[in-house]
């Protein structure tokens, strides 16, 4: 149930077809931005969702609607914006604690997004729990945010880094993850659920009750997951389950730092300051209780707001609709690439995927690719994504990245097959002899 | 009318393609490409960020002037074809000529019009440049600074 009571949309109980096409253009409306055309003047494709999607009317209203009528600073305002404000932001909490089917809101920290949540982890948890020796376990496919917390915390305590290898085919096997953990015995595993490069979607409930039976505690990234599929923290069953607000049409600056509230509880606050105390004098203070103490300052009330407006859109679609449309994108998408000469794609099969799609293009860099699709009208990201050790261990320097969301079309997937079909045969080596030296 | 002053008015004439013909034409068939044997002077940098490597191998005769210029690296059309076009632009001056030669100059003789993130790429070589006629291969004066020009950044997502 959302806090304002409607039932979320199920598979299983949502009458409404899986293939949401019909009502695609509807959907595309509630974008503003989609209108727009890029600076060569053709009209936008925006394929780089994975890096940020773009916010519907529902979300910016919202915003809007907070700063025009109620706005105030949260907790302890007696007067009426305060009150007011205090209620829309912890309605905003409750909403996103049914939405990830957390067991009470108080294991719902709001913070700048999932790097920020990942390192109020392992500032408060890994401080307080890791000292030399130990061994934090991660995936070589783990983005910067969930590997340099990490190397901060090793400078810190003299713990270890080790890192999960890929198994065949852009995935990694439960019996990889099985001897990882037999080997290292780890006190964390922390793994990303969806890889936003190869967009490999890995197996959280078995991984979670893996690494139960050596007794680590789990993180899960949900920074890719939770736009597209139901995140579950109860089912999941992990330590702490992050992910941003800004991939899933919410607002910049606001991001989930999901926790069990025991462990919550057993740790210490990171961030010192107002709101997270109950009391402080001059020689010490105490802290609040949960989730305040982790929301030292002043919280991004607005944005939590707009975080809840995002929720309850992308529930009112359906999470599985949406997915099973980027599917369907995603494997177009993919046998069109991989069916052009010179182009490799760098991940699974569409069945073991989301809406990623990464590339290269044998002889062009990936630069030259976006700037050529970029005068198409097609935003792609290119680089290592923050993924530098998993680029180093697929012996790249950089990918060409196409992700969906649920406002693309097919004839966006097909025109974005058609440029790049263009601009490999445009970078091809033609033989050419410069003017004379 | 010089070849420079053609290359920088097609560009003008079409903004919107920054890979224009004598773009490619540097990328595919550079000019001074690989190692330079009795080079004097040396460098080479990188950006992380998105990978592009450039070497360049400098000949300095004894009065400072630019004997030989030669390039190696690996990166995209811009970084390659720009350092292509710089070796070739700088082969005959001095070495007083290179420090006044700036980072608008670069992009001019590049000549596309760039955005702030593709300058980044045009100006590897420039940067790399500079660098090497403060590294010369006796190891008596080293610039650590060659490295460090400021420039647009490149920031990354995600």
């Amino acid at each position: 149930m959302t806090s304002n009571g409607e039932q979320m949309p199920d598979i299983a109980t949502d009458p409404r077809p899986v293939d949401f096409s019909g009502d695609l253009a509807k959907y595309r409306e509630d974008f503003p931005i989609l209108s727009r055309s890029v600076s060569s003047g053709e009209p936008l494709i925006f394929l780089d969702n994975a890096a940020s999607t773009q916010r519907p009317r529902a979300v910016i209203d919202a915003i809007s609607h907070c700063y025009e009528h109620y706005y105030a600073n949260v907790h302890r305002g007696i007067h009426t914006l305060s009150e007011e404000s205090t209620q829309r932001y912890e309605q905003a909490r409750a909403t996103v604690a049914d939405f990830v089917h957390a067991a009470s809101p108080k294991e719902i920290v709001f913070c700048a997004g999932t790097t920020a949540a990942i390192n109020t982890v392992a500032r408060s948890w890994g401080d307080a729990n890791i000292g030399a020796g130990d061994v934090i376990l991660l995936t070589i496919a783990e983005h910067h945010a969930n590997i340099v917390p990490w190397h901060q915390l090793a400078e810190r305590t003299g713990c270890k880094v080790e890192f999960i290898p890929l198994g065949e085919d852009h995935t990694i096997a439960d019996e990889q993850v099985a001897e990882a953990l037999a080997r290292w015995q780890p006190k964390l595993f922390s793994f990303v659920a969806t890889s936003n490069v190869l967009g490999t979607e890995f197996p959280v409930e078995r991984w979670v009750a893996l690494a139960r039976q050596h007794n680590a505690t789990v993180l899960v990234d949900a920074a890719q997951a939770a736009p597209h599929e139901k995140v579950d923290v109860q089912a999941w069953d992990a330590d702490f389950v992050v992910f941003s607000g800004h991939k899933i049409c919410g607002p910049g600056g606001i991001g989930v730092l999901y926790g069990k509230e025991q462990q919550l509880e057993s740790m210490p606050p990171f961030l010192g300051g107002g709101a997270m105390i109950h009391r402080v004098t001059t020689s010490g203070y105490e802290p609040a209780g949960l989730p305040e103490k982790f929301e030292a300052g002043t919280p991004p009330i607005a944005d939590a707001i707009g975080l809840e407006a995002a929720i309850n859109y992308v529930s009112d679609i359906g999470l599985e609709r949406i997915a099973a449309h980027e599917r369907a994108l995603c494997q177009v998408a993919d046998s069109g690439l991989r069916g052009i000469d010179g182009v490799r794609v760098i991940g699974p099969t569409p069945e073991l995927k989301g809406g990623i799609v990464s590339f290269v293009i044998d002889g062009v860099h990936s630069h030259d690719i976006a700037h050529q699709l970029d005068t198409a009208g097609i935003a792609v990201r290119a680089g290592h994504h923050c993924t530098m050790p998993l680029h180093k261990a697929l012996g790249l320097n950089s990918t060409t990245r196409a992700s969906f969301y649920l406002y693309n079309t097919i004839d966006e997937v097909h025109q974005l097959i058609e440029s790049v079909r263009e601009l490999r045969a445009k970078f091809a080596p033609s033989g050419r002899r410069r003017r004379r030296r | 009318m010089g070849e420079l002053e053609t290359q920088q008015l097609a560009a003008m004439q079409n903004e919107k393609d920054i890979y224009e013909e004598h773009v490619l034409d540097h990328y595919e068939d550079p000019f001074h490409r690989g190692p330079l044997e009795d080079a004097t002077h040396a460098h080479e940098a990188n950006n992380p960020l998105c990978g592009d490597v450039i070497h360049i191998d400098l000949r300095l005769d004894s009065e400072g002037k630019i004997e030989q210029a030669w390039f190696d690296g690996e990166g995209c059309v811009i970084s390659q074809a720009s350092a292509s076009m710089l070796v070739e632009a700088i082969e005959g001056k001095t070495v007083e000529e290179l420090r006044e030669f700036s980072a608008d100059d670069m992009l001019n003789l590049f000549g596309p019009k760039l955005t702030p993130n593709r300058q980044k790429c045009c100006l590897l070589s420039w940067r790399v440049l500079q660098g090497a006629v403060h590294s010369p291969l006796d190891g008596e004066e080293e610039d650590q600074d060659g490295l460090n020009f400021g420039g647009p950044s490149l920031k990354e997502e995600s």
